[in-house]
């Protein structure tokens, strides 16, 4: 199949998420092309968590549209998202305390591919990761960082061609993040990529288009650098931290 | 017109039968969301508390209405003190516990009283005759009692402090500890609260059903699908379970007999909660007590 | 997971199976003929045993009522046996029959999202349901085939019989070596399972199942999947239970034997497919010993064992000893301890949610 260069792989429309009177998510329009990069950005409650999660199947959008490469996915189970070949890394470490690295890791390869492919990527998924010193210990004995990059690992194992991140970044030392930055755009040579992340320096790092939440609403899409010189971005969101 | 009537006496009667043993479980679950598998004992204690009193020349009604709850309450409150508090937010523990705990009641009475009846108690009303249909005046004695007892435990949650923690548990499980409140004292009394009531019930069917060690089988298993298919809800659950459930289980026993009464209430549980996987009160009226 | 690591992980499993089959061929030499009668029912119970630490100390699925499709088994058999004039189809069919009745049950639970304690609840209701439903079929309108179901009274089990000859019946030593081997295949079969990738999946949905699910897998279809096998497993235990009582009653979906397939796997451990078959013999031989005098009641004893093992040994005998045998020893064993103790805490946040 030949894919056309600016072919849209996710898009929303009037995707609304409302919890009681809360307007989580309010009327969300959202476009992502294949290959793209995109970091989602917005103070606390700005609604891209939320977000995340009505794309991931997390949770059951109140109103409105997903489609993901053209399949309608609103409402749909995360393991049905997953199985369209999207990789999904959540805000909270989510892998399995009581098996390895390794299995871990494997379990993601083995959805895919059968048992001969699975054990190469596994083993090549540690290698690119370098988690080669940990691979025989148990996750659950782990440093967050560590277990943050054992999800990394079982989302890159995966080889999706969508990957949705959520704060990926989050918890780790200087140097992890740096490492976490350069695995994100070696990921991006073959797939398209959603980041939500709070961290403006790793955004930096990363980022060609920012999508910036306020309130529920996308209030702005641009480069990072003109984010930070709008006013208005600045007064919802950047004013409060620099 | 008197069959309709009698029948209908007969499907009202399986509902409060529904509602009185399961309420006392409710209580426990509704408050502390925990599944007390020990449940069906409560019960055999409220009768066995009237088996003894009466045979030591307890007036019978004495023994029903105050000495059994009251002996099961504080049953309860041991209970909780000794093995439930070290098992909060350990809920499959906590199950496992409890059960523990069923078996070494069965265990405790069967080594006092023996593995079967010594003495019944007679019932205490007789017939009312409609027509040419009769009723037990005890049952509608029963539908009675159990109307009266949701309206206590709805002054209970609706007046006092207690309930007013109860309610804000039963919507959001953390809020009565984020409040500050003493939630270890709260529970205590709950526990004794949802025992007294269960040795109620159990005082109250004595009568009807005879008293075993191993009576409580008998119950649990009809008080579960009633509070499951209720949900948290501790009234408006009862009611809403026991109302379906014993509403089908009234109208197929009538058509089809007691047997398949029973099977249709199990199917109509498992159905329901493949559509409301957390009860009635689940899915609708949310916010009731 | 390649072969050789399935081999290396099933290394325990191939090692408890021989000493499993040295006991089958020296046993009848050795023990008096009640003694092999008694232990049939045993190993029937061990059989159950198996099929519930296998869905739940490896599925995570916390089945009270695994009893149901023990009982449902020894009837399918029991009915089958005597409708059909032989007991070879009997078998396939009382596996059938138990594992298609969890697979329905087990549809609306799983894709009803049930929750852990729920399940456990609802899966001990149906049990006692089916209790008091097999209780009333004492009237002679209550018949399948030619089979009375005869109330609480149960019916008679024909016994076992060679497959190729109806009227050739086993001898209770024969049933014993059946059910034994019955016994050892099983174990080995969920020693094989867990280290299939399906078995792999299953524990992984354990630990945490929006992981699973995250990586595409469908977690219902796979808890649904090792909670059918299991019930298979257990409808196979029935039986064997019934050839060694030789009769079914409604007791085997009574309360009492509910809580001692629990008791079995609390005692002998979460997580381990031995650990609960060696305290299935170890507590049937007790509350045998126990039923001779007054003072201390069953029901009491067991009691006692399931507050003190919630309480004191949440982690069952099998791996608390085999924690004393590897202390200091650093790798694979030490790292299982220590998940079962993330596996514990997990398990503990996840109950105070």
């Amino acid at each position: 199949m030949k894919k056309r260069a600016a072919e849209t792989v996710v898009e929303t429309r009037g995707l609304c998420m409302h919890f009681g009177g809360v307007r989580a998510v309010d009327q969300v329009d959202f476009a992502l092309e294949d290959r793209e990069l995109r970091c989602l950005i917005g103070p606390n409650g700005a609604g891209k968590s939320t977000f995340f999660k009505c794309l991931t199947g997390q949770l059951t959008p109140t109103a409105g549209e997903i489609t993901i490469r053209g399949t309608p996915v609103a409402g749909a189970q995360s393991h049905e998202i997953a199985s369209l070949g999207v990789g999904i890394k959540t805000q909270v470490p989510n892998v399995f305390d009581g098996l390895t690295a390794e299995e871990n890791i494997w379990l993601s390869a083995r959805r895919w591919h059968g048992g001969a492919r699975a054990r190469t990527l596994t083993a090549e998924t540690i290698e690119r990761l370098r988690l080669g010193e940990i691979r025989r210990s148990l996750v659950g004995r782990l440093a967050h960082g560590q277990r943050q990059w054992v999800e990394l690992g079982m989302v890159v194992a995966a080889e999706p061609w969508l990957v949705l991140l959520d704060e990926p970044a989050a918890g780790m030392t200087h140097e992890e993040t740096a490492r976490t930055a350069e695995l994100i755009l070696e990921i991006n040579r073959t797939a398209a990529l959603i980041v939500v992340e709070h961290d403006m320096q790793f955004i930096r790092m990363i980022s060609r288009r920012v999508t910036l939440f306020h309130e529920g609403r996308i209030l702005m899409e641009d480069t990072m650098d003109a984010i930070s010189s709008d006013r208005r971005a600045r007064e919802v969101y950047l004013g409060h931290r620099a | 017109m008197d069959q309709i009537a009698a029948l209908i006496i007969q499907i009202a009667y399986g509902i409060a039968n529904l509602a009185l043993i399961s309420l006392g479980l409710a209580i426990i679950f509704g408050m502390m969301r925990v599944i007390n598998l020990a449940h069906g004992e409560f019960l055999m204690l409220g009768g066995y508390t009237v088996v003894v009193a009466t045979n030591n020349g307890v007036n019978l009604w004495v023994a029903m209405l105050i000495l059994a709850p009251l002996v099961v309450g504080v049953i309860g409150v041991i209970v909780e003190r000794l093995l439930i508090r070290w098992l909060y937010g350990r809920m499959v523990d906590t199950l496992l516990a409890t059960w523990g705990l069923s078996l070494l009641l069965i265990g405790i009475v069967t080594s006092i009283f023996g593995a079967s009846t010594a003495t019944t108690v007679s019932v205490p009303i007789g017939v009312i005759r409609i027509g040419e249909y009769t009723v037990s005046g005890y049952d509608i004695f029963l539908i009675f009692v159990t109307l009266c007892l949701g309206a206590a435990v709805f002054a209970v949650l609706k007046l006092t402090k207690l309930g007013l923690v109860a309610r804000g548990t039963m919507q959001n499980a953390q809020m009565a500890s984020a409040l500050g409140v003493s939630t270890s004292r709260i529970y205590m009394i709950t526990f004794g609260l949802g025992a007294a009531v269960s040795g109620l019930a159990g005082g109250l069917l004595a009568p009807v059903t005879g008293v075993l060690p191993t009576i409580g089988a008998t119950y649990i298993a009809k008080a579960f699908i009633t509070v499951i298919s209720g949900g948290a809800s501790i009234l408006t659950g009862t009611a809403a379970g026991s109302v379906l459930l014993g509403g089908i289980n009234g109208i197929v026993a009538y058509i089809t007999g007691p047997t398949f009464g029973e099977v249709a209430l199990l199917v109509a549980a498992i159905i329901l909660l493949r559509l409301m996987p957390r009860g009635i009160t689940g899915r609708f009226f949310r916010k009731s007590l | 997971m390649n072969s050789g690591s399935t081999l290396r992980a099933m290394r325990p499993t191939f090692i408890f199976a021989a000493i499993g089959i040295v006991f089958m061929l020296f046993a009848p030499q050795v023990l008096a003929l009640f003694t092999i009668i008694n232990l049939t029912t045993a190993i029937a119970l061990a059989i159950l045993a198996l099929s519930l630490a296998l869905v739940w100390g490896y599925g995570g699925i916390l089945c009270f009522g695994q009893v149901a499709f023990f009982g449902l088994g020894a009837y399918a058999y029991t009915i089958g046996a005597i409708n059909f004039g032989g007991s070879t189809w009997a078998i396939l069919l009382a596996v059938a029959v138990a594992a298609a009745f969890a697979a329905v049950v087990g549809y609306f639970m799983f894709y009803g999202r049930v929750s852990d304690v729920y399940l456990g609840v609802i899966t001990l209701t149906v049990t006692l349901i089916l209790y008091s439903l097999i209780r009333r079929t004492s009237g002679p309108e209550y018949k399948i085939g030619n089979a009375l179901l005869g109330g609480f009274n149960g019916v008679g089990s024909p016994p076992l019989n060679l497959p190729w000859n109806a009227r050739a019946f086993l001898f209770p030593e024969q049933v014993f070596y059946v059910a034994m081997a019955a016994l050892i295949l099983a174990y080995v079969f969920a020693g094989w399972l867990v280290t299939t990738h399906f078995g792999r999946v299953c524990v992984a949905i354990r630990e945490n199942e929006t992981r699973a699910e995250l990586l595409g897998y469908d977690a219902r279809a796979y808890k649904l999947g090792i909670f059918t096998i299991s019930a298979g497993i257990a409808g196979l235990a029935g039986v064997f239970f019934c050839n060694g009582v030789g009769r079914v009653t409604p007791d085997v979906f009574g309360l009492y034997n509910a809580a001692l397939t629990i008791i079995w796997v609390i005692v002998g451990g979460r997580g381990t497919l031995i650990g609960p078959i060696i305290a299935t013999f170890g507590l049937f031989y007790l509350t045998a010993s126990l039923g001779g005098q007054q003072t201390l009641n069953n029901n009491l004893v067991l009691g006692i064992i399931l507050i003190v093992f919630v309480l004191l040994v949440p982690r069952g005998l099998a791996p608390t000893i085999a924690d004393w045998f590897t202390q200091g020893r650093r790798g694979r064993v030490g790292a299982e301890r220590a998940a079962r103790r993330a596996r514990r805490r997990a398990g503990a946040a996840e109950g105070g949610k």
